[in-house]
C-alpha cells in the first residue's frame, strides 16, 4: 500500500471526529486532496490559499536569510565597536561568514520555531474546537513575526505575544479572513505595550548589548531612528548603501531595504499583493517627509527642538531605515485587513505611508511608526471601503432616477403632485 | 447598424476537446425526460396521468402561480414514469416515445399581422414561453409584465461550447419570425449581439439592434451584454432568450408545431470524436455519448458547459435549455505536493509559479478536482480582473451571504444571473460556490421583494 492510499484510509477513518480537522491540516501538507467540484462550475483554477501563502513565504525567505546573517554581523559589529574598531560592511568580506551565520542562527531560528509551534498550536485548538479547517493564515503570519521583532526578545515573551495575538487579534472574530487588525501587528503591538522598557531603547537591536549592558565590555546597539530621535544623528557612521543593503541594526528582518524591494517586485509580478497599495504608501511616506523637510529649511522647527533630527532627516531616506519598507511590502498588502476595493487601496496605502513617517518623527517614546500606522489604517478601511463602495451604489441610483425621468414625464408629474398633496 | 462592445476584464478558458463541425443524426432515444430542476421556481401542477399517450407539444403540466404557463412533451409517446423525490415533489417526467411522430398542430402565426396578445397566448399554450426567461431572478418570465428590452446573445465565450454561428446556419427563416414576434411583446428593443468578425445568421435580422462583441469570456454572456448596452434599474425587466431556442420559437410560429429537434455540441476532454449531434430536448445522452466514445471510465458528464452546466450521467437526459454536453475527466485524486510546486498543466490567473500566463492560448486538460479546500474570502481584487460589470463582485457575494436585503439590491443584484458568477467561482482562492450564492441570493430577494 503507497502512502498515498494509507493516508486516504486514515482520513476517512478521522471523518467526523473532533481531530479531523487536525489530520486534514497535516495531510494537506502532503497531498492536494481528492475534492471535487459539486456546485456551480466544474473545474477550478489551480490557484488556492495554501499557494498564495506559499508564495509570500518564497518573498519572505531572502529577507529571513539575510537577516540571520545581520544579527550575526552587528554582534560582531559592535562588539569591535567597543573595543575601538570601526567595521566597514562588505557581503563577502565580513558580512557572509559562517561565525556570523552562527551566531544569527543561533539567536534568530529560536524566534521562527516558538512564533510557529506557538502560533499554530493555538490555530490546531481552535480548528478542532470549532470543527473547521486549519486556515493558512498563520503560516505567512508566523513567518512575519520574528522578522518584526528585536533579535533579544526573550521567547516567553514572544510566545505571550504569539497566544495573544492569534486568541485576540484573530480567532474571536471567527478566524482568517474575518479578522479586523493583522495578527502579526497586534503581536507586535502587543509585545510593544506589554513590555515597553524591554522593547524600546537603544540595546535590544544587537544579541548581547543587553545582558553586557553596564558591564566593561558593554555593547551599543542603537538604531538609526533611535540616533536621529536623539539629536545624535551626527555621530552615527553608517552610509547610505548600508542603509540600503542593510548592514544596520534594527529588528530581524527590516534591515535590507534592497532585499524587500526584491521581495516586493515578486509580489507584484506574481499577482499575490496589491502594487496600489505599495506604491501609494511609498507616495505617502515621501510626501510626509517632504513636508517635514520643508518645515525645517523654512525654520518653523528650531534646530534644539527635540523633533529636529527626524524632522531635517531626508524625505527619501525614511524609506531606507527602520521598519517602513518592510511594513508597506508585507504588511500593509495584506488583503484581509486592508482595503478590498482598487480605489480605497490607493487612499488606503497613501496614509500607512503618510502616517507612519508622522508617528516615526512625534513618537516621543519610540521612533518607530510603521506598525502603528498600519493597524490604525487596518481600523479605517473598512470605513474606505463603505465610501468606495457607496459611490458605486449612487451611481446605480442615478442611473434608476434617468431612467424614471426618461419614462415618464406625466407618470412623474403625477407622483409630484401627489407628494405635494400629501 | 450596428454597435461595438468591447470587453477587456476577463478570462478566456482554452480546453482540450473542441466540439469538431461535423453533425451527425443522433440514434433516436427510447425515452425522453423532462427535468424539472431546469424550470427554477416553478411549481408544477400536472395536466396529464401516468401512463396516457400524449402528443409531441401536449401540455404535461402548468406552472402552479401562472396557469395559462404551459409545458410541453417533446415527443409523442406514453408517459411512462413521474419521478418524484422528497415530500411527493415532482422531479423528472419521462416519456416512452412512439415510432411515429405526432404533434399538436397550433394555428400559425405572422408577427407582423399578430397582436401582442394572440403572440402571447400561442407561446404560452404552446410551451414556448418556457425559452423566454427574464432578469431580475434569472426564471422564466412573466407574462403579465413588458420588458424594457430583449437581449439575444449570439455569441459563445464560455469553454467548450457550442458554436452558435455553426449550429444557427440555415435557420435564417425561423430566426426571423421569433425575433418578429419577441419585437412586439417588447416596449423597447431587441438587442441581438454576435461575435466580432464571425458569420452570424443573426447579422441579416431586421428590427434588430445589432451589437458586435469581442473580447474574452463573459463577453458572450447575456448579463455581460445587458450591463454594457442597458442595465437594468431597480423595477425594470429585461428577458433573455437563446438564439437556439428561438428556433424552436420561430419553427412554431412558422409551422404550428412545437419541434424540440436541435443541435447538440459534445465537447470534452472525455470525448473521443468531439463533434455536434442533431437530437431532441430531453433524449438520453448515451444515444449520442458512445456514438463519438469515451476514453475513460472516470469522466464527468455535464448537461451544459464546464463553468455553468449541471452533473448528469450517460443514462441521463439532454437539459431542456442546453445546446452543450461537455465530458471531462474526473478530479478525485490526491497529488503529492500540489500546493506548491510548480504547475504547467493548469490554469491560473496569478503567477505564483504556476505558467498558464505564458501560454495564453494552449488548451488545457482540465479535470474536476478543486485544487485545494474551501476556505473564508481572503484575497480581495482577484475577481475584478475577470468581472467585466459594473459591479463590486466580493461585496455582492457577501451581501448575500449575510442576507442584506438592502445591500443585495443596491450593490446590483437585479442585474446578475448567477452565470455572470461562473468565472470568479473558477479563479476563487477560497473556493467559494459563487453561483450558488448568488441563485440563493436571488431566491431570498424573489420570495421577500418579488
Amino acid at each position: 500500500m503507497s502512502l498515498k492510499s494509507n493516508l486516504h484510509n486514515l482520513k476517512e477513518r478521522y471523518k467526523g471526529k473532533k481531530m479531523a480537522p487536525a489530520f486534514n491540516a497535516l495531510h494537506t501538507f502532503l497531498y492536494t486532496p481528492n475534492e471535487t467540484t459539486h456546485s456551480g462550475g466544474h473545474v477550478r483554477a489551480v490557484d488556492d490559499l495554501k499557494r498564495t501563502m506559499n508564495t509570500v513565504i518564497m518573498a519572505l525567505v531572502p529577507v529571513l536569510i539575510f537577516g540571520i546573517f545581520n544579527a550575526g554581523y552587528q554582534h560582531y559589529a559592535a562588539v569591535d565597536a567597543a573595543n575601538g574598531v570601526i567595521r566597514q560592511a562588505s557581503l563577502f568580506g565580513n558580512f557572509i561568514t559562517w561565525e556570523n551565520f552562527l551566531m544569527g542562527a543561533w539567536t534568530v531560528l529560536p524566534l521562527v520555531i516558538v512564533s510557529y509551534v506557538v502560533g499554530l498550536v493555538v490555530e490546531f485548538i481552535f480548528a478542532v474546537i470549532k470543527g473547521h479547517e486549519v486556515e493558512e493564515g498563520y503560516l505567512v503570519t508566523g513567518m512575519l513575526v520574528p522578522l518584526i521583532v528585536p533579535i533579544d526578545t526573550p521567547l516567553w515573551m514572544l510566545a505571550v505575544a504569539v497566544v495573544f495575538g492569534v486568541v485576540i487579534g484573530k480567532e474571536v472574530f471567527g478566524g482568517t479572513g474575518m479578522n479586523i487588525l493583522n495578527p502579526a501587528l497586534t503581536i507586535r503591538a502587543f509585545l510593544f505595550f506589554a513590555y515597553p522598557t524591554w522593547m524600546s531603547g537603544d540595546k535590544v537591536w544587537v544579541h548581547q548589548a543587553v545582558e553586557k549592558a553596564g558591564g566593561p565590555d558593554a555593547i551599543s546597539g542603537e538604531t538609526i531612528l533611535g540616533f536621529l530621535a536623539q539629536g545624535r544623528g551626527s555621530e552615527m557612521s553608517y552610509s547610505i548603501s548600508d542603509m540600503f543593503f542593510g548592514f544596520i541594526p534594527g529588528s530581524v528582518g527590516e534591515t535590507s531595504t534592497l532585499l524587500i524591494l526584491l521581495g516586493g517586485l515578486f509580489l507584484i509580478f506574481t499577482k499575490i499583493a496589491s502594487w496600489r497599495i505599495m506604491v501609494s504608501a511609498v507616495a505617502g511616506a515621501l510626501v510626509m517627509g517632504l513636508i517635514f523637510n520643508g518645515a525645517t529649511e523654512l525654520g518653523w522647527i528650531a534646530e534644539t527642538s527635540k523633533f529636529y533630527g527626524l524632522m531635517s532627516f531626508e524625505f527619501w531616506k525614511h524609506l531606507l531605515v527602520g521598519g517602513l519598507a518592510f511594513g508597506i511590502v508585507y504588511m500593509a498588502t495584506d488583503p484581509v485587513t486592508g482595503s478590498q476595493t482598487d480605489k480605497g487601496k490607493w487612499i488606503y496605502g497613501f496614509f500607512i505611508g503618510f502616517i507612519s513617517v508622522m508617528i516615526r518623527v512625534f513618537n516621543p517614546a519610540y521612533p518607530e511608526g510603521v506598525f502603528l500606522a498600519i493597524l490604525l489604517m487596518n481600523v479605517f478601511a473598512p470605513t474606505i471601503d463603505h465610501y468606495v463602495v457607496r459611490a458605486n451604489v449612487n451611481k446605480r441610483m442615478k442611473r434608476l432616477q434617468a431612467s424614471k425621468d426618461l419614462a415618464g414625464g406625466a407618470h412623474g408629474k403625477a407622483k409630484e403632485l401627489k407628494a405635494e398633496t400629501v | 447598424m450596428s454597435k461595438d462592445i468591447r470587453i477587456k476584464k476577463g478570462l478566456n478558458i482554452n480546453l482540450i476537446g473542441e466540439a469538431e463541425k461535423i453533425t451527425s443524426k443522433a440514434v433516436l432515444s427510447n425515452v425522453y425526460a423532462i427535468n424539472l430542476q431546469d424550470f427554477h421556481g416553478i411549481t408544477p401542477k400536472m395536466l396529464v396521468k401516468q401512463g396516457a399517450e400524449v402528443k409531441a407539444g401536449q401540455p404535461l403540466f402548468f406552472n402552479k402561480d401562472k396557469e395559462d404557463m404551459l409545458f410541453v412533451s417533446p415527443v409523442s409517446g406514453e408517459l411512462v414514469e413521474v419521478v418524484r423525490g422528497a415530500r411527493r415533489r415532482i422531479l423528472t417526467l419521462k416519456i416512452l416515445a412512439d415510432k411515429s411522430q405526432e404533434f399538436v398542430e397550433h394555428e400559425t402565426i405572422v408577427p407582423q399581422n399578430a397582436s401582442t396578445e394572440e403572440i402571447k397566448a400561442l407561446l404560452l399554450k404552446s410551451g414556448c414561453w418556457s425559452f423566454i426567461k427574464q432578469r431580475p431572478y434569472d426564471i422564466i418570465a412573466n407574462p403579465d409584465v413588458t420588458p424594457k428590452a430583449i437581449f439575444i446573445s449570439g455569441y459563445a465565450t464560455s469553454p467548450l461550447s457550442a458554436d452558435l454561428d455553426y449550429i444557427l446556419q440555415g435557420k435564417e427563416k425561423e430566426l426571423q419570425a421569433a425575433i418578429g414576434a419577441l419585437a412586439k411583446l417588447t416596449s423597447g428593443k431587441v438587442h441581438v449581439s454576435v461575435g466580432k468578425g464571425s458569420q452570424s445568421v443573426l447579422e441579416a435580422m431586421s428590427g434588430i439592434e445589432l451589437h458586435r462583441v469581442s473580447g474574452p469570456h463573459p463577453a458572450g454572456l447575456v448579463g455581460t451584454q445587458i450591463n454594457k448596452i442597458d442595465p437594468i434599474n431597480k423595477g425594470e425587466v429585461v428577458w433573455t432568450v437563446t438564439p437556439q431556442d428561438l428556433v424552436i420559437i420561430g419553427e412554431l410560429l412558422l409551422s404550428g408545431k412545437f419541434n424540440a429537434e436541435r443541435i447538440v455540441a459534445l465537447a470534452g476532454s472525455s470525448v473521443k470524436e468531439p463533434k455536434y449531434y442533431v437530437t431532441k430536448i430531453g433524449a438520453e445522452i448515451a444515444t449520442f455519448l458512445y456514438a463519438s466514445g469515451v476514453n475513460t471510465e472516470n469522466f464527468r458528464l455535464i448537461n451544459g458547459d464546464v463553468l455553468t452546466g449541471s452533473q448528469t450521467t450517460p443514462n441521463g437526459y439532454l437539459g431542456y435549455y442546453n445546446s452543450t454536453v461537455t465530458a471531462i475527466p474526473e478530479g478525485d485524486d490526491y497529488e503529492l505536493f500540489g500546493w506548491n510546486k510548480p504547475v504547467f498543466d493548469k490554469i491560473s490567473t496569478t503567477r505564483s509559479l504556476t505558467f498558464s500566463w505564458l501560454t495564453p492560448n494552449k488548451k488545457y486538460d482540465l479535470n474536476t478536482n478543486t485544487n485545494g479546500e474551501h476556505r473564508a474570502f481572503v484575497v480581495t481584487g482577484m475577481y475584478e480582473k475577470v468581472f467585466p460589470l459594473d459591479i463590486y463582485p466580493l461585496q455582492l457575494l457577501k451581501a448575500c451571504m449575510v442576507k442584506d436585503l438592502d445591500e443585495m439590491e443596491q450593490l446590483g443584484l437585479y442585474e446578475v444571473a448567477p452565470e455572470d458568477f461562473s468565472l470568479t467561482e473558477f479563479i476563487c482562492i477560497s473556493k467559494q460556490p459563487h453561483q450558488q450564492i448568488i441563485r440563493e441570493g436571488l431566491d431570498l430577494l424573489y420570495k421577500e421583494i418579488g
